[in-house]
């Protein structure tokens, strides 16, 4: 594959691990923030080839992982009514919310669609105009543009039938949550490429600054992982701390215009609950009031939907990365991808899943960091 | 085996997994697959032949040694690029009789229809069936007709059962897999799950991906003149090579370690497979075949799939080993190492 291979090239990744080698001195913590870098990790064996001074931690870049539990109970709600078409991204069926999730839903006769784009289910609106079509509009930055322009588009064409359940939730934010913590370990991020892609890097500039740590901006294949790790490895041992953008080939400072101009026309900055994190200040985005009438929670009055998370469960502390997943008491007991507690046991992108899948019988200790 | 339930390692059949009712994922030829017929089908059943689930069931009748499988059909859309259901039907069943060992020779087929199916695609239907099973040097011999009401199923669903001769001294089962031996796959993996996948999804690729959809028995005849120690066949339907692995991995109680830069597969699937966050590994093959075999023989075993032509592009793709039993593991592009673990129920197209 164009434009892929290359940068799972075995050579040059030797040569960038000898880089990276000859450059650590001593022991450093890294934050991957993106649910898609932490599962390339896993899947490529990136962390078992990085010199044991290097942990990565697995941040909670992953939309399935952080969406908040009662976020997904009014899904579970607005599913089950009769005449509703609820349309998801394919990995959300099997969060659990508090009883049970969107497979179970659609097994009791709810329809419930796997979709590829928020553009799909406007498309499934428009066939279907006798049915109330939901989509469950969840993600970072990068789900945001296409999920703005459904709703932008929605209102555009007058489809009364069409709304979104909302729950956008924002990186930058996140990462100071992240640093200011009291408990926190991480001392280099590397910052979501795609995230960056739609949103540029200018806002990370501020956060490494204040907090004098280095940010760079880090793609998903082995070689964009490890030119990341790299970078800030080398800002780390020279006591550097500035934004880096190792990702150039899909980034630039500025991010994507066009992306941003919708984003600003639909979505106003909220308050956000992040599932086993809590809530962060301005972590999210919302509904305009001029779109609000196509805000899902609103039409179908599943405000008053409140949950708790299982005590059981530690994907908080997982998502902060204050402990590894295989660190969990119930990790691959009581919570497996078959059953799992918590969301980042469900995701492919989630760190607890991407643990269990690929590493399971890895003994703990044999892990870096 | 033990005619009587084991009571220490009795699992109540009814709380499956935490669903109480069926959902699709225990339809993906995954765990949850493995825990309906594990918890509900096996115990109710209870027999040797049905209990070393392979393909198929091997049977002694009067000295003869039969194979015996049966198969469902639900596949959407009813025709797809490469194949259609009535092909599936045909060569799925064929298939599983020949992961015996077995030569095909008969099959049923039953037909459930739905309301409002035109007759013209029911007689396509029919008639790619009657092809596909000449092709195959099988006859449908028995059948049956049923209608279900309008929206009670996809137009149409189908089930075959087959029946075909062991030859004397072939001994292949999931349990036969040994340290040492290697493994082989006979071709491309993924083309059907991907080529299924890329129409009902309406996804537009620039490059058509076809169905692999072929009768095997053919193949396997060749590769047991060349290697009659082969150890365990295996066509990786449902679930695509990593499930079938895992689950000869479970039942031989040996590990298996692949190499994910020996695994043949088409660029156009590979790129699919990324675009939609799937692993090929997971994804179905309808006319391939993973054989285990000792590795001395591995070669030989290689050049007579290479000479057929649904075996070109076979490659030896990994080993079998004592360390880790019942897990599947593989080398990465890079170096590195990962668990290619069973699935919970269906591959998921991830987020973002």
């Amino acid at each position: 594959m164009k434009y892929l291979t290359e940068y799972r090239d075995a050579d040059l990744v030797q040569k960038l691990l000898f880089e990276i080698r000859q450059a650590v001195t001593r022991p450093w913590a890294l934050m991957e923030v993106c649910g898609g870098q932490t599962h390339s990790i896993i899947r490529n064996g990136i962390d078992q080839l990085l010199p044991p001074q290097i942990e990565l931690i697995h941040g909670p870049g992953c939309p399935v992982c952080v969406t908040p539990l009662e976020t997904i109970d009014q899904a579970l709600a607005i599913a089950a009514q009769p005449g509703v078409i609820f349309c998801s991204f394919g990995d959300m069926l099997r969060v659990p919310g508090s009883e049970r999730d969107l497979f179970a839903v659609k097994s009791n006769g709810g329809d419930v669609r796997i979709v590829y784009s928020p553009l799909d289910a406007l498309k499934i609106a428009r066939e279907n105009p006798s049915r109330e079509v939901v989509f469950f509009g969840i993600g970072f930055e990068t789900t945001a543009p296409a999920n703005a322009q459904a709703v932008f588009q929605a209102k555009k064409q007058g489809l009364t039938n069409f709304s979104m359940l909302v729950s956008h939730v924002l990186v930058p934010p996140a990462i100071e949550a992240l640093i200011s913590a009291p408990t926190n370990r991480v001392q280099a991020f590397l910052a979501a490429g795609h995230v960056c892609s739609v949103m540029g890097y200018w806002q990370y500039e501020p956060l490494a600054h204040k907090y004098h740590v280095p940010i760079v901006v880090t793609g998903f294949e082995p070689l964009d992982v490890l030119a990341g790790v790299h970078s800030a490895v080398l800002q780390l041992e020279a006591g550097r701390a500035e934004v880096e953008n190792a990702y150039a080939r899909a980034v630039q400072r500025d991010g994507n215009q066009p992306a941003q101009k919708i984003l600003s026309e639909v979505f106003e900055m909220c308050d956000r609950q992040w599932r086993g994190i809590g809530l962060i200040e301005q972590s999210g985005w919302q509904l305009l009031e001029p779109y609000r009438a196509f805000d899902a929670a609103h039409r179908f009055n599943v405000h008053h939907i409140q949950t708790t998370e299982s005590p059981l469960c530690r994907s908080g502390e997982v998502l902060q990365g204050l402990i590894k997943p295989n660190q969990c008491s119930a990790f691959g007991r009581e919570c497996t991808p078959v059953r799992p507690l918590g969301a980042t046991m469900v995701s492919s992108e989630g760190a607890c899943a991407a643990y269990y899948q690929y590493g399971r019988f890895i003994d703990p200790e044999s892990i870096p960091g | 085996m033990s005619q009587s339930p084991d009571f220490d390692n009795w699992i109540c059949p009814l709380p499956l997994r935490d669903y109480p009712q069926i959902v699709l994922g225990h339809g993906g030829g995954g765990k949850l697959s493995q825990d309906l017929v594990e918890h509900i089908v096996l115990p109710a059943f209870n027999n040797g032949a049905l209990a070393s689930l392979a393909d198929g069931a091997a049977l002694n009748i009067a000295g003869i040694r039969l194979a015996f499988s049966t198969d469902s059909y639900v596949v959407r859309p009813l025709f797809f690029p490469g194949g259609s259901i009535a092909d599936l039907a045909v060569n799925g069943t064929v298939n599983d009789l020949a992961m015996l060992g077995a030569q095909p020779m008969f099959l049923s087929v039953g037909l459930i229809i739905e309301e409002g199916l035109p007759l013209s695609i029911l007689g396509t239907v029919v008639e790619q069936m009657a092809a596909a099973a000449r092709i195959a040097g099988v006859q449908i011999v028995t059948g049956d007709t049923k209608v279900v009401d309008k929206g009670h199923g996809d137009g149409l669903y189908i089930n075959t059962s087959g029946i075909g001769l062991i030859p004397d001294g072939i001994q292949i089962a999931p349990q036969n897999a040994r340290p040492g031996d290697s493994v082989l796959v006979s071709g491309m993996i993924g083309d059907h799950g991907m080529a299924v996948m890329s129409v009902r999804e309406g996804l537009e690729f620039e490059t058509l991906i076809i169905s692999d959809s072929a009768p095997l028995n053919g193949m396997v005849a060749v590769l047991l003149a060349a290697v009659p120690e082969i150890h365990t066949l295996r066509d990786p339907t449902r679930g695509g090579v990593a499930s079938s692995l895992n689950e000869i991995a479970r039942a031989a109680d040996v590990g298996i370690e692949l190499e994910d830069n020996q695994l043949p597969i088409r660029p156009e699937v590979a790129a699919a497979c990324e675009l939609l966050g799937l692993d090929p590994l997971y994804v179905a093959n309808e006319g391939k075949l993973i054989a285990i075999l000792p590795a001395a023989q591995a070669e030989r075993a290689l050049e007579s799939l290479r000479h057929h032509p649904l075996g070109k592009d076979a490659a030896i793709i990994g080993q079998v080993t004592a360390e880790h039993p019942g897990i599947v593991t593989t080398k990465t592009s890079i170096g590195g190492r990962r668990i290619v673990s069973m699935q919970v129920g269906e591959q998921l197209p991830r987020i973002c």
